[in-house]
């Protein structure tokens, strides 16, 4: 647990906000919080100084007031750490990390389709993963979504139920 | 029509050419590939989403349903992150058996692979062979596991069957048989014309694109990047075995082939390992119906690439969230980006040779025999031979090279 223990620490010491946000789970899983505002820097600081060169996935989290995401970044070594940020539900509006990795395109429009979360700055490109025709203000990974919902926009196509 | 002109051709989400709904937006100059747009989603199912209703324990057999080919992936990423949040200390005859069905599913899919790779360059030879030879797996899955595809053996805490000395006995002679064939297959792939410049310069991805577009698996470490995860963020029982990481640098779907022929090599290597080294003991704990409260991350290299679960429960028996990555998702961009500026006839072996996940889930148990004219139930023992006196009656005989195949696999007949 040394070097988790050491890549937390210089964290802390090179962020000082970070102090009490830096949890090493066991060994290889490091998990941390950061405003969104602070978020950028720690994002990059943990990508190009630090050697978290792959970005392995983001996820979303429905939390009632707020949305969690968290970005899952691994290093060569197969340490992890997992750095999340919150934005709240009634603003839900992240940047996109497309320019850092720019395999993150299809897990941003996970994110867009499955609970709302607008992405500023992603590229243009297709939808993912919800029909072309599925109505816009629908988003199934939402806590209080439930598949019945969609029969209010039925008119012409079956939707399955249950 | 004049040859500088371009157009777009839709393929998908519906085409007969196509193993599963996807759809690509292929824009064509001439026989040149200017650019793809890949819409995928049309498998999601919204099991993310059905895992949240539904408790741990069933989640583990509706992830195991995720893929049809790495079904035993996604159960054992699931579980081995369930457990850590329960703190389960799971005994390690479990976690070895865990491991072997985890080796044999890679070679299952591997060989799986391969054939597909044939059949996509024109070489249906390859895929009769390496498809037969893949029956050999199969079996030896449907014997520790009762299932060809979705093995149902994982469960939360360890693992639902034991195995014996006798199937021990059968899984080794498999592998010896498959070792051989798999060497044939890599002599193959290292002299055969064909294969070689078919394959070369094909699907090109240089290493630093690899590497800044995430490409993982076999696509990610035949263009030189050395990752796996079962090594850099060791799972199971790898911690306890030795084997290689296999790496490339041909950068192109040949490279891709290479790769995936010497990982069956090492997946031999893995399961003798494992069944020369098998612990004594349960091969499962309780785990209790409540998780406690707790986020985990879990992966797993499946045969395709980098697996992630992540997990948060609430302390009660269902998960507050359960996310997952396949690998084919990460090497999508990939795709793409070996798309551009190539040939259209190279897209279906470009496209197959990141081996985007397809379910095969055919399992067969009862047939009409043509001479009784009846139903019956036939055991796979009598499947087999049933299959091989058909193409004999043919006038098809495999010849020597099946009868030892099969005394290999079964010696009590």
């Amino acid at each position: 647990m040394e070097r988790e223990e050491q890549i937390a620490q210089e964290l802390i010491s090179r962020f000082n906000y970070l102090q009490d946000k830096v949890r090493v789970a066991r060994q290889r899983r490091i998990f941390a919080e950061v405003s969104q505002e602070q978020f950028k820097e720690v994002f990059e600081y943990v990508q190009q100084r630090l050697g978290f060169t792959i970005l392995c996935t983001i996820t979303g989290l429905d939390e009632q007031e707020t949305f969690g995401i968290i970005y899952h970044c691994a290093h060569d070594n197969g340490t992890m750490i997992n750095i999340k940020t919150r934005i709240p539900k009634n603003n839900p509006v992240l940047a996109t990390v497309t320019s850092y990795f720019p395999s993150a395109d299809a897990y941003e429009r996970e994110m867009i389709d499955l609970l709302g979360i607008k992405v500023q700055g992603l590229p243009e490109g297709l939808r993912y993963p919800l029909p072309d025709d599925w109505p816009a203000d629908e988003h199934p990974l939402r806590k209080d979504w439930k598949p019945d919902r969609l029969s209010r926009h039925q008119t012409d196509r079956p939707v399955a139920s249950g | 029509m004049p040859n500088n002109k371009r157009f777009k051709i839709p393929i998908g989400p519906q085409h007969p050419a196509l193993k599963e709904p996807e759809s690509f937006s292929v824009a064509l100059k001439g026989e040149k590939i200017l650019g793809v747009d890949i819409r995928l989603g049309y498998n999601h199912r919204g099991i993310e989403k059905a895992c949240e209703e539904r408790t741990f324990i069933q989640d583990v057999y509706l992830i195991e349903r995720i893929c049809g080919i790495c079904s035993h992936t996604h159960s054992t990423c699931f579980v081995q992150g369930v457990e850590e949040l329960a703190h389960l200390e799971v005994p390690k005859r479990g976690l070895y058996i865990r491991t072997l069905i985890g080796e044999l599913e890679r070679i299952h899919s591997h060989l799986l692979w391969l054939g597909v790779a044939g059949h996509e360059i024109g070489f249906d030879t390859l895929l009769m062979y390496s498809w037969r030879d893949r029956e050999s797996v199969m079996d030896m899955l449907a014997l520790l596991t009762g299932n060809r595809v979705n093995y149902g053996i994982n469960t939360i805490g360890g693992v639902r069957r034991d195995i014996n000395p006798e199937q021990i006995r059968k899984v080794l002679a498999a592998m010896d048989t498959l070792e051989e064939r798999t060497k044939y297959y890599v002599e193959l792939a290292l002299e055969e014309t064909t294969i070689i410049q078919r394959l070369s310069g094909v699907g090109v991805l240089s290493h630093d694109d690899a590497l800044r577009l995430g490409a993982v698996g076999p696509t990610g470490r035949a263009s030189g990047v050395n990752r796996d995860i079962r090594r850099d963020d060791p799972y199971a029982a790898y911690p306890d075995v030795s084997f290689e990481v296999v790496v490339d640098n041909h950068n192109d779907v040949y490279g891709r082939t290479i790769v995936r022929l010497k990982e069956l090599l090492e997946s031999y290597k893995i399961i003798r390992q494992l069944l020369k080294n098998l612990p004594e003991g349960p091969v499962a704990i309780k785990a209790p119906r409540k998780i406690p409260a707790g986020e985990v991350v879990s992966r797993y290299e499946a045969p395709r690439g980098e697996d992630v679960h992540y997990i948060k429960s609430n302390g009660t028996e269902k998960p507050e969230r359960v996310k997952v990555r396949a690998p084919t998702l990460a090497n999508v961009q990939s795709v793409k980006y070996m798309l551009k500026d190539r040939f259209l006839a190279d897209m279906p072996i470009v496209i197959a040779a990141i081996d985007p996940c397809f379910s095969c889930t055919d399992r067969l148990v009862g047939i009409s025999t043509a001479e009784n004219r009846k139903n019956e139930i036939m055991t796979w023992g009598e499947l087999h031979d049933y299959s091989i006196g058909w193409y004999r009656k043919q006038g098809i005989d495999f010849g020597a090279l099946n009868k030892k195949l099969m005394k290999r696999l079964r010696p009590d007949t």
